[in-house]
């Protein structure tokens, strides 16, 4: 993964919460299948409208409810590459983090609509509206987050580290 | 240097002297809890992939309460792929369709002062009732947790929540948080560890003061703690744990703690709390809110069918009925509340006022089992959400309230404020762990 990225801003508000982002009524069956409901209940055509690239971009509280990770999974399977937002329910924010998601806390963005292309610096920790050229300072993820993240999650990055330990043990 | 009550434990899970607010440390777990849900069917694979075990079963206890009783195959699947793993890695503690995970957890003493839980649940900071940093995580972060027994967390700052004065009749638990819902906004305490203290916090029985630490997930905290005292000793020993009064002492703050706020709340001012769709924080005083008729009544969920709340609902509903064109139903929390409000004529009470009783579990609170709700329906909750569609269908619209507010809304057929019907009582009846215990 690329330290910046860039795609088509997909916006929505407050509060969005994880019976929004995933459906208890689906949350028996595969993830491919949960995330076509995903947001259903707030825009019914969420899934059908989003593109592989888009950043999520929100308001405050951004997956409150829930420790279902299958809430920051089912965006992932959609294709969002990050979800910005002016503030995160903490277990989502360690969710999605833990699953490869981006999620980044920006407080002030504003003036951005709906398919607009922004450009995001996580470890820098800045967004940019690429029309306006506004930039909208974000919290910069600390390294050894971003370094689990960009190696793909939590468990992608304590396979690693339990080979090495392996690989130490076995010298 | 003055700590918090939080700091102290993160501290000592973390092996630390002392912790200070925004440090990054690691600290081992106590305490791991996972369901049916988010647990074995979704942790073996990653622990399959990783090839590595459980790092302690001892340290482990296993919940089925989401699906039970499963109603089709795939509920089923997951009920025995929960049993079969529990038994593969020898984890002797599997609660079996026995109640809700975080009832379980209190009525077991599994949860005690000065540990540091990790639950696959959002609802886990219950156990802070037992003054114990309880947090929730998803799947992935559980399954780290089972592999190595540790977990990365920024040391939080406390929220103080101060409860002055004393409730009045008909004010519970659940109406403080749904007030403080309001007060802070759903989410408002930023993942700070919420602690509750103030003198009217010696009152609440302990399964009121689960309410508080429960809906602290609502409130946004990474936990929610309160301090222990007698109360909690006696629970604990009632449990098979005996704890020395060095405990009480040991987990609190220090007095000049610095906290990033205090709030405070006036019990005696408080009137009941109703919470109009879709979120929590929608709350204003009953008599505020349109006497909207309802379908449904639901006494259930971790945050709302415990002994105590099976038995203010019987408060109001001796001798009355439930309206007709309304439904009430009931799902005790655990089987353990089934014995004890059977043995003490409360489920009787209940069932002759039209109450539909349902089996132990989640069930209609999250949408997965019994009890949910058609396009349109209105329904008035002892749960801790009503965010759209989480009970059933997306247009259903979802109050919640006490189980007084709801039982006495089950008699009216409509949004109803319980006190009036209190009032008519000559004697008001103990709820908490002084009416006498059976069981």
């Amino acid at each position: 993964m690329s330290a910046e990225l860039e795609g088509r801003a997909f916006l929505v508000g407050d509060d969005v919460d994880t019976d929004l982002l995933a459906p208890g009524a689906y949350m028996k069956g595969p993830i491919e299948e949960l995330a076509r409901h995903c947001l259903e209940a707030l825009d019914p055509d969420f899934a059908r409208s989003v593109r592989p690239g888009d950043i999520l971009l929100a308001g405050r509280n951004f997956g409150t409810g829930s420790s279902r990770e299958q809430a920051a999974q089912a965006l992932s399977v959609l294709g969002i590459r990050a979800v910005v937002a002016r503030s995160f329910a903490g277990i989502f924010y360690r969710n999605a983090l833990n699953l490869g998601l981006l999620a980044v806390v920006c407080p002030e963005w504003d003036g951005i609509a709906r398919f607009d292309r922004v450009r995001l610096d996580p470890r820098a920790g800045r967004l940019v509206h690429l029309a306006s050229g506004r930039s909208f300072a974000c919290r910069p993820i600390p390294g050894h987050l971003l370094e689990m993240v960009e190696s793909g999650g939590i468990v992608p990055w304590l396979e690693r580290r339990l080979a090495a330990r392996r690989a130490e043990g076995a010298r | 240097m003055a700590e918090t009550l939080a700091q102290k434990i993160v501290a000592r899970a973390a092996g630390r002297s002392s912790v200070e607010p925004g440090e990054l440390v690691t600290c081992r777990v106590d305490l791991a809890m996972l369901h049916d849900s988010g647990g074995p069917r979704r942790v073996a694979p990653i622990l399959e992939r990783l090839g590595v075990g459980l790092w302690d079963p001892s340290r482990v206890v296993l919940v089925s309460d989401h699906y039970v009783p499963a109603v089709d195959p795939e509920s089923a699947r997951i009920l025995d792929l929960t049993r079969r793993w529990g038994r593969a890695h020898g984890v002797a503690r599997h609660y079996d369709m026995l109640g809700i995970c975080h009832v379980v957890l209190a009525e077991h003493g599994h949860v005690r002062p000065g540990m540091f839980v990790v639950g696959g649940d959002s609802h886990t900071p219950t156990a802070g009732a037992f003054a114990a940093f309880a947090m929730g995580v998803g799947a992935s972060e559980m399954a780290a947790v089972l592999a190595t027994g540790e977990i990365w967390l920024e040391v939080p700052e406390t929220l103080r929540i101060l409860l002055d004065g004393r409730p009045g009749p008909g004010v519970v638990a659940k109406d403080v948080l749904l007030a403080l819902c309001r007060m802070i906004g759903l989410g408002g305490a930023g993942y700070r560890a919420i602690e509750y203290g103030g003198e009217g916090l010696a009152g609440f029985a302990m399964e009121e003061r689960m309410t508080l630490a429960n809906m602290a997930a609502e409130l946004g905290g990474i936990t929610g703690l309160v301090p222990p005292d007698r109360r909690t000793l006696a629970w604990l020993e009632r449990a098979g744990v005996s704890l020395g009064e060095a405990e009480l002492t040991r987990w609190r703050s220090d007095p000049d703690a610095p906290v990033a706020a205090t709030l405070r709340l006036e019990l005696d001012r408080l009137a009941p709390q109703v919470a109009a769709p879709h979120g929590p924080a929608n709350a204003a005083p009953v008599d505020e809110v349109e006497p909207v008729p309802i379908d449904q009544a639901y006494i259930g969920a971790c945050t709302g069918a415990k002994l105590v709340d099976l038995r203010m609902a019987a408060s109001v509903l001796r001798g009355r009925k439930v309206a007709a064109g309304t439904r009430l139903l009931v799902a005790p929390a655990s089987a353990r509340v089934w014995r004890e409000a059977a043995a003490d004529g409360t489920l009787a009470t209940l069932t002759e006022a039209g109450a539909i009783m349902l089996p132990s579990g989640c069930g209609a609170c999250a949408g997965y089992g019994a009890g949910v709700l058609a396009e349109g329906e209105v329904c008035i909750a002892s749960t801790a959400r009503n965010f759209k569609g989480r009970m059933g269908a997306p247009s259903s619209r979802v109050y919640l309230a006490s189980p007084l507010t709801v039982a006495a809304s089950a008699v009216a057929g409509r949004i109803a404020d319980p006190r009036p019907l209190l009032a008519e009582r000559r004697e008001p009846e103990p709820i908490g762990e002084e009416a006498a215990r059976v069981g």
